[in-house]
């Protein structure tokens, strides 16, 4: 196995060279990143919808200019789908076009050589030439048995084909793998991992991640959208508004040309940030000019 | 953030030339024993991974050691008060000094841990402020919060806790004690009072209520961040005081899945509401795979034979009928007085979280009378408000308001007996505690004939059975399965086994 390619020099270059690719990270965020490229180990990423997980792979990829090959899991996603295939097809063409009169032996070597495999993601990242960043987005939702194949290829680099051998990767790549929490993955899996749970960001993070990602907005609304945002999120909602949803929001503000915002403009544009019916009353409900609560000491 | 390598170097556990390595031992065997599960193999990565982090560092540190060492989020917590304990500030500055400003001046003699001025003058950013005057103190306060200036926030939490939590070496009282102590003398909900009141004269024009909501939102929050810094303290000088592994092993609390419904605090609870959601999401997930997956069903003659045509009659491709596993339904009759109001409500929310795995859930709940309440959960989105709604409207009480099994079993069989068939399985939830009243624990004997399955769900340690008015024991004969449910663990095992 060769040496993990050593490309960041401390913990303060990676957050500015993520910050660059406009990916606003915190201590933990830049702190693993450096650490699973120094020890060459991969990064299981959890955390509620939106918040910036699968952005986080295509971000590294970005500043370490490494080509992101992206294995997205669903429910029924095989070895075909995600290691390698023998083209069953060409194989066929193969043998009626050698006849009759071939030595069984030599049509079988050939048969199962390079050049009709299909290499799928995991293998494709593993046979790299060019450096890449591997993402296996939404892990949690392959079966547990499925996790299994992932095993090999994330402690050891490498993936066994029975036909061909073993094939060993040149280098290490950045691996990064998401789940949403939907099941608990099992304990094979994480013990190989480097574990990152990516939570809301804190208000300051948020009002910076606005303010980045949205064009044209000026200070005070990125402020007051943050502030609303983490209000919000401190109500027991079904589902918490994520930080894909508030920069919808904060878009939404901009192109309406919204300077201040207040209690109804929150309420006509609450469905751009809350997604649950019962969520949008409540939250009116809370934001609304509602005196029960709050008149006494102003009057 | 300099203090840290003094910490890690002059550690005082630290025997031998490897302290690092030792102090990291410790840590991970104190992990173990609050019930994380740390393999060998993120032991090794831990040890390997604090190489390559610059020691002085210490928020990377921690991220460190938590990447490797936690593979599950809802630990995290428990992992940053031992991670506080064994890797906190130390120094001669954080030892408990007797004779505070304001404590009683008669104790600050007896003692061999007293170290007279040098504590004071050590305390850094808090040494100044000991000639002020309550009065100043809470000006200053004010100030910090209104301009949410952190260091000076930090700052003022030590002073705090140097003056108002009257900490004594060696007196063995928990954090929690100094933190109401302190807290008290702090008064910060008249605090709140007014910064808010003074923001509203600040302001150009009258705040609106959103913007006033905001305001206050944000003043809490600087008033959590307060209250984290004076428990960070508290804790930094217990630690001095005590030593690491005694402070860490009074610190220790059980993981969200392992906190025991009769006996969880209020922060506990709030914890276990917070955890009950992404439970069920997980285990609806889980139990629908389980039923898709299932076993075949019997072999499809007729669908076979259409599909051997084409083969040539030869049946070569065998069709299966889908499984239709019969689904249960459910009827729930549960204790909701008191003690074990707590346990009822979390499976009450759990069984109808998961109503789309059952054909049919029907609950009812008692304390000496007996009222249905299905009604409450129809139609509903938001489980937890119904849940509310059942503790608060249901008529549940018949003449005391003190739980009698006998008379409740006797009007659940009077009125729905009629409606438990062969499909139903019925859950009981309580603790059995009868109150000496008659137990009548015919009618489960009834019941158990008439339904499906009785299971009947303690929240009380086994070991409690069948002791002064519990007659869990009488009932029990009766049903398919007593089970002890104390926790979300449990609970969540015996719900998967259910379906």
């Amino acid at each position: 196995m060769t040496e993990p390619n050593v490309q960041f020099d401390d913990l303060d270059g990676v957050r500015s060279a993520l910050a660059d690719a406009d990916y606003l990270a915190d201590a933990g965020i830049a702190g693993i990143v450096y650490l699973a490229e120094r020890l060459g180990k991969p990064i299981l990423v959890e955390g509620p919808a939106g918040t910036g997980k699968t952005q986080l792979a295509k971000s590294v990829a970005e500043i370490t200019g490494s080509r992101l090959i992206r294995l997205q899991c669903y429910e029924g996603l095989d070895e075909s789908k995600a290691l390698y295939e023998w083209n069953y097809k060409k194989q066929l063409l193969r043998i009626q076009a050698e006849g009759t009169d071939a030595a069984w032996n030599d049509v079988e070597d050939d048969l199962f050589s390079e050049e009709f495999l299909l290499t799928r993601p995991l293998l494709e990242a593993i046979r790299a030439e060019d450096r890449v960043v591997l993402l296996i987005d939404e892990v949690d939702r392959v079966e547990v048995e499925t996790e299994a194949l992932l095993l090999e290829i994330l402690s050891e680099y490498q993936v066994s084909i029975p036909e061909l051998g073993t094939v060993q990767s040149t280098q290490i790549p950045m691996v990064f793998l998401t789940s949403n929490g939907t099941r608990e993955l099992s304990e094979a899996l994480k013990r190989r991992c480097l574990y990152l749970y990516i939570d809301y960001p804190d208000l300051d993070r948020e009002r910076q991640i606005v303010t980045a990602k949205v064009p044209g907005i000026d200070a005070n609304l990125a402020d007051q959208v943050a502030r609303i945002v983490r209000s919000i999120r401190q109500l027991d909602l079904k589902k918490d508004p994520s930080v894909s949803e508030t920069l919808d929001w904060a878009r939404t503000l901009v192109l309406l040309g919204v300077e201040q915002i207040d209690a109804a403009v929150a309420t006509e544009t609450a469905n751009v940030l809350l997604k649950y019916r019962t969520d949008i009353e409540k939250a009116v409900k809370e934001f609304a000019d509602n005196p029960d609560e709050l008149a006494g000491p102003v009057g | 953030m300099t203090i840290a390598s003094t910490s890690i170097d002059g550690a005082p556990i630290a025997a031998g030339d490897r302290p690092l390595l030792d102090l990291l031992s410790g840590f991970i065997e104190e992990l173990r024993n609050a019930g994380l599960p740390v393999s060998l193999t993120e032991n090794l990565d831990a040890m390997e991974a604090v190489t390559h982090i610059p020691l002085e560092d210490r928020e990377a540190f921690k991220y460190a050691l938590g990447a490797t060492l936690v593979k599950n989020h809802s630990h995290w917590r428990a992992f940053e008060v031992v991670f506080e304990v064994y890797f906190s500030l130390r120094g001669p500055e954080y030892e408990i000094v007797d004779g505070d400003p304001s404590a009683d001046s008669g104790e600050s003699d007896d003692d061999q841990m007293q170290m007279p001025g040098e504590g004071q003058a050590g305390g850094g950013g808090g040494g100044g402020m000991s000639a002020l005057t309550p009065e100043q103190l809470a000006e200053m306060l004010f100030k910090a919060l209104m301009q949410g200036d952190d260091a000076m926030l930090r700052a003022l939490a030590r002073q705090s806790v140097m003056r108002f939590a009257g900490m004594e070496p060696g007196r063995p009282v928990g954090g929690t004690y100094y933190l109401y102590r302190t807290l008290r003398n702090l008064d910060l909900a008249g605090m709140l009072d007014r910064l808010m009141e003074a923001t509203r004269e600040d302001a150009p024009e009258d705040l609106t209520p959103l913007e006033e909501r905001l305001e206050r939102d944000e003043f809490n929050d600087r008033m959590d961040r307060l209250k984290q810094e004076i428990e960070a303290e508290i804790r930094r000088r217990l630690v001095a005081d005590r030593g690491v592994e005694a402070m860490a092993k009074t610190l220790r609390k059980p993981l969200p899945e392992d906190v025991d419904f009769m006996h969880a605090s209020r922060e506990e609870m709030a914890n276990l509401r917070k955890a009950i959601y992404p439970l069920t999401r997980k285990l609806a997930v889980r139990l629908a795979r389980k039923r898709r997956h299932g076993r075949k069903g019997p072999l499809d003659f007729r669908n076979t034979m259409r599909h051997s045509l084409s083969y040539g009659g030869v049946p070569a491709e065998p069709k299966f009928k889908f499984p239709r596993p019969a689904k249960p339904e459910i009827m729930v009759v549960a204790d909701i007085s008191g003690s074990v109001a707590a346990f009822a409500r979390f499976t009450l929310h759990l069984v109808y979280a998961l109503s789309g795995q059952f054909s049919k859930v029907r609950s009812f709940v008692f304390i000496d009378g007996l009222d249905e309440v299905t009604r409450f959960f129809e139609g509903v989105e938001d489980i937890g408000q119904a849940v509310h709604r059942v503790n608060t409207e249901a008529d549940v009480v018949w003449v005391d308001g003190h739980s009698d099994y006998g008379h409740a079993f006797g009007v659940f069989w009077e009125k729905y007996g009629k409606e438990v068939g062969p499909k139903t399985t019925v859950l009981i939830l309580g603790d059995a505690r009868n109150n000496y009243h008659a137990s009548q624990s015919w009618i489960i004997k009834d019941l158990k004939h008439r339904a499906r399955k009785v299971f009947w769900l303690n929240p009380e340690p086994r070991a409690y059975w069948d002791t002064g008015d519990s007659i869990v024991g009488e009932y029990g004969t009766w049903c398919e399965g007593v089970h002890e449910v104390r926790n979300l663990r449990q609970l969540e095992a015996f719900v998967e086994n259910l379906v």
